[in-house]
Formats: C-alpha cells, sequence, structure tokens
C-alpha cells in the first residue's frame, strides 16, 4: 500500500484517495468557446510518461490538493494546497 | 523448408528430425521507404500489417516494435472474446473482430486456439437484474447473441459459485453470450506476424520511435532508433502509449493511461469451464488450457505507466474471487502482472486520420482490445490503403469528442471504467 501526503492530513494509504485530473486544466471562460475548445477542456489530456502534476481529493477528508508524481514508478515528490495556477486567475 | 502447418508438415518433420521448419517471420533491417508504416507491434499493429497485404495488396509496410512483438498488452490479458455490446455501433465493431476470430485459425494458419466457451455476466440484485433484462434486449436487436439467465441457469453453468444464504454477492441470474470464449493471446500475435511477413511485411523489432517527420504539414515517416524511415502513410497502434506518441507528432489524445492487472493460479484439473465476470466486484475469471485460473480485475485508480498495479485492486480482486468462489481458498496463485492501458471516457475505440494528416490512429481500447484486434487491424488498415473511413471505423472517429456524439458503453455496457 502506497502512503500519498495529504497536505491537511499528512501521509494517508492510497485507497483513501481519488484521482481528480491534471492540474492546470482551466474551465474556458465566456460566452464564444468553440467545441473544439470545450472538447479540449473536457475531454483531451497530456496524459505524461514521467513526471506529472495532479489534483487529487482525499475522500475522508473531502479536500482536493496537487501532488506532483512520477507515472512510472509511482514515486511523489509533493504535495500542496491548490494555488492560483490550478483555480485559474 | 516447411512453411504451411499442417499434420502432414508434423510428421514429415517428425521424421526428418524438425530440421526443416523455417522461422515463423523474417527480421529484416528496415528500408528507407515504405508504402506504409505501422508502429506498434501487439495484436492490433500485427493484424493491421496483415490485412494491409491480405485485402488491399499493400505489401510494402514496415511494422516497427519498440520491444518484441506481443510483449504489450497482447501478451498480458486475460484473452476474453466477446461482443455483447450495448450500442449497434459497437456491435458492428465488436461483431466483426468476433466472426473474424471465428475462422481466425484457418486464415492465418496458425492455431490461436479460439474456443467458444461462452461467457457469463453476473447480475447481483434484482436492479442489476433489470439492467441485465434492458441490455439483452439491445445486444440482441444488434444481432448478437445473448440470453437472460436465471439463477437456475447459473448454477447449472457454474455449480462451483457460492450460492448458500447469506452470501455477500448472491446471484440473482446474468447474461450469458454462448459465442463468446477465449483465444490463445500470444498465438493471436504470433499468428498475424507470420501470415504478415510471408506476405512480404517487414517485422522491425527493439525499433523504437524516437519522432516524426512532419514535412508541409503532413507526416511523411519517422525517426527510429535505427535510422529515418518514410512512408507517406503511418499507422500507430500502441495503446497504453498513445499521448506519448500523438506529444511527438503535436496533438492530444482523450485519453488517460492506467494500469490493468491481472493474474494466474497454479495450474489445475478443469473446474471451470466458461468466462465469469462480475461486475459488482470487478472479477472475472476462466481457465486457460493449462489448467490455470486466469484472474481479472478492474483498473488501477491511478493514472500510471509503470507495468505492474498496486496492491489495492488486487486485494480487492482477490478479496471478492474468494467470497464468489470459495473452492479457490487453497490455490496458490503463480504470477501478477499489469498491461497499460488507453481510457478513453466513452470507453469506446479511436480510430481514424489524426490532427496531423498522414498519421492515423488506432487506440482508445482501453481494458477491451484484445478481443477487437481482427476488426482493429482490418479498419486501420482500410484506412491506410484507401484514406478513408470504413462503414464501421467511421462512428469512432476523433472528432467525436468535439461533436459529442459520444459511443459512451461506460454507461451502457456498465464498463467498469
Amino acid at each position: 500500500m502506497q502512503l500519498f501526503p495529504c497536505p491537511f492530513c499528512g501521509p494517508r494509504e492510497e485507497s483513501e484517495f481519488h484521482y481528480g485530473g491534471e492540474a492546470g486544466n482551466l474551465r474556458p471562460d465566456g460566452s464564444e468557446v468553440t467545441a473544439e475548445r470545450w472538447a479540449g477542456y473536457l475531454h483531451m489530456r497530456d496524459n505524461p510518461k514521467g513526471p506529472t502534476r495532479e489534483i487529487w481529493v482525499h475522500l475522508t477528508c473531502g479536500e482536493f490538493f496537487a501532488m506532483s508524481r512520477d507515472s512510472v514508478n509511482h514515486k511523489v515528490s509533493g504535495s500542496s494546497v491548490l494555488g492560483e495556477a490550478e483555480h485559474g486567475a | 523448408m516447411t512453411r504451411q502447418y499442417s499434420a502432414l508438415s508434423l510428421f514429415k518433420e517428425g521424421i526428418a528430425g524438425q530440421t526443416g521448419w523455417e522461422k515463423a517471420w523474417r527480421s529484416p533491417d528496415p528500408k528507407p521507404r515504405y508504402d506504409a508504416i505501422i508502429i506498434g507491434g501487439g495484436g492490433h499493429g500485427l493484424a493491421t500489417a496483415y490485412y494491409l497485404a491480405k485485402n488491399h495488396g499493400v505489401t510494402n509496410v514496415a511494422l516497427l516494435e519498440k520491444g518484441w512483438i506481443g510483449g504489450g498488452n497482447t501478451g498480458r490479458n486475460t484473452t476474453v472474446v466477446r461482443s455483447n455490446y450495448f450500442y449497434p455501433e459497437s456491435a458492428a465493431i465488436y461483431g466483426l473482430a468476433h466472426s473474424l476470430y471465428k475462422s481466425l485459425s484457418t486464415d492465418l494458419n496458425y492455431n490461436v486456439m479460439f474456443s467458444a466457451r461462452g461467457i457469463l455476466t453476473l447480475a447481483h440484485s434484482e436492479s442489476a437484474m433489470e439492467t441485465a433484462a434492458r441490455s439483452v434486449n439491445a445486444i440482441q436487436v444488434n444481432g448478437i447473441d445473448c440470453e437472460l439467465f436465471s439463477v437456475e441457469d447459473v448454477r447449472r453453468v457454474v455449480p462451483i459459485y457460492n450460492f448458500s444464504p447469506g452470501t455477500r454477492f448472491p446471484v440473482y441470474g446474468g447474461t450469458w453470450q454462448p459465442s463468446g470464449g477465449t483465444a490463445r493471446h500470444d498465438a493471436v500475435a504470433w499468428g498475424y506476424a507470420r501470415a504478415a511477413s510471408r506476405l512480404g511485411v517487414d517485422i522491425i523489432q527493439n525499433c523504437e520511435i524516437s519522432d516524426f517527420i512532419i514535412e508541409d504539414g503532413r507526416c511523411r515517416g519517422i525517426v527510429t532508433s535505427r535510422g529515418a524511415i518514410r512512408a507517406e502513410r503511418t499507422g500507430m497502434a500502441v495503446a497504453g502509449h498513445s499521448s506519448v506518441l500523438a506529444a511527438k507528432a503535436g496533438f492530444r489524445l482523450p485519453v488517460n493511461s492506467y494500469a490493468l492487472q491481472a493474474c494466474v493460479s497454479e495450474p489445475v484439473k478443469p473446474i471451470i469451464d466458461t468466462v465469469v465476470i462480475s461486475p459488482d466486484t470487478g472479477v472475472y475469471v476462466s481457465q486457460s488450457d493449462k489448467g490455470e485460473l486466469v484472474i481479472g480485475g478492474a483498473l488501477d485508480r491511478i493514472p500510471s505507466y509503470g507495468q505492474r498495479g498496486n496492491l489495492p485492486v488486487l486485494e480487492g480482486v482477490i478479496a471478492g474471487m474468494l467470497e464468489m468462489y470459495p473452492i479457490f481458498g487453497q490455490l496458490k496463485m503463480m504470477r501478477q502482472w499489469a498491461g497499460i492501458v488507453d481510457v478513453v471516457p466513452d470507453s469506446s475505440p479511436i480510430i481514424g486520420e489524426s490532427p496531423l494528416p498522414g498519421l492515423f490512429l488506432n487506440c482508445g481500447w482501453g481494458t477491451g482490445g484484445f478481443k477487437a484486434i481482427p476488426a482493429g487491424g482490418t479498419l486501420l488498415a482500410h484506412l491506410l490503403a484507401t484514406g478513408r473511413h470504413h462503414d464501421i471505423s467511421r462512428p469512432f472517429d476523433l472528432d467525436r469528442f468535439a461533436r459529442g456524439r459520444l459511443v459512451d458503453e461506460a454507461a451502457g455496457s456498465g464498463i467498469a471504467h
């Protein structure tokens, strides 16, 4: 069982967490958004092999946060409270 | 040299001391130019090469594999072949694959050991039975053989199931596709490789793609660890690594890569003669011809390119299996592994020209690529030969994500992802 670091609760078992998506995938704003742009936001992903920064939710405390991780060896290099980069300005 | 496999050639070679067998496929050095390039030496890529040569007469083809053929998901799946899908578009594509599987051994002159032993999907509650009835109706309307099973039917087909009162996963019935079954996964890869090679396709292993050659906004070939190779049309069938290649080509795909685990037990005497799937536990089990129980489960819920899998899902699979089949409690497990699957939001494949003209896609099969190999090959070959969609592949174009016309088998068939 791998431990993931919740910025609020500390290290907890991986089964307490749920993947929320790639960090920095911001919802398009305004009324003139094309179908392609919506499809990009909703469906298209970088899906990187190697270092990746993702949004996760710790199900037991209900908090969303950002986690930096390697998608090949699963090593976690850190986690942080969501900031402007993840929310948009 | 003995080329054709038959009882007679087996007999002759037996007398001649097995000295006359030729290699199943050639291993030539890559040429600088081909009519078409196929990236990925799994089942889908190899089938594409074979059908390009057989159906379209395009034999000046290179198939490139970064490792060894069949070493990815083709060698890591649980070998199930079925076509019981909800939407007509899916029934057409998986039905095509299923019908080609039935005659594949004869077609390839290679025994792929397709065994139509039937597939049972269990229903563990009254509401699941209602969903099952709806599903059976839809599948029958699609022209696919499927029946609604009662508890008695399940008891007849899987007598070893835990039917005791108070069990955690009681059976209310299920759906049954009698023509579904299993095939020998390695044989599918090797059979297609041998047949394609005999028709003139160059199968080149240990050849990794480092970049695409893009000129005038078109894909004109690829740069590999063994030099540049040019072709006007390139197809890619690389499953869980589709996003990695797409990034090199300059576009993104609606793909998330996850590990899908499976495991096998020690070989035992025949105990289960069908494939049984439990959507509630995510566990499916069948028995290989060697006697091993082949056990699969749901996806790891962590995006991953690590081909091994994490413990929580494996624990859940084994726990579910033991509750459903207490008789397996004494079994020793021999091997566990994972393959990296390309999961798409609607759980349907992506087939068609990519945003980079001249590069064609076959990906997005998620957890169900093996069963679709003959169809994936046929359809990608059609695209590479003609530049146009086959009627069956048209609904699965990448453009469906912008048009909103998804083929949502995650909702339709209750696929677990």
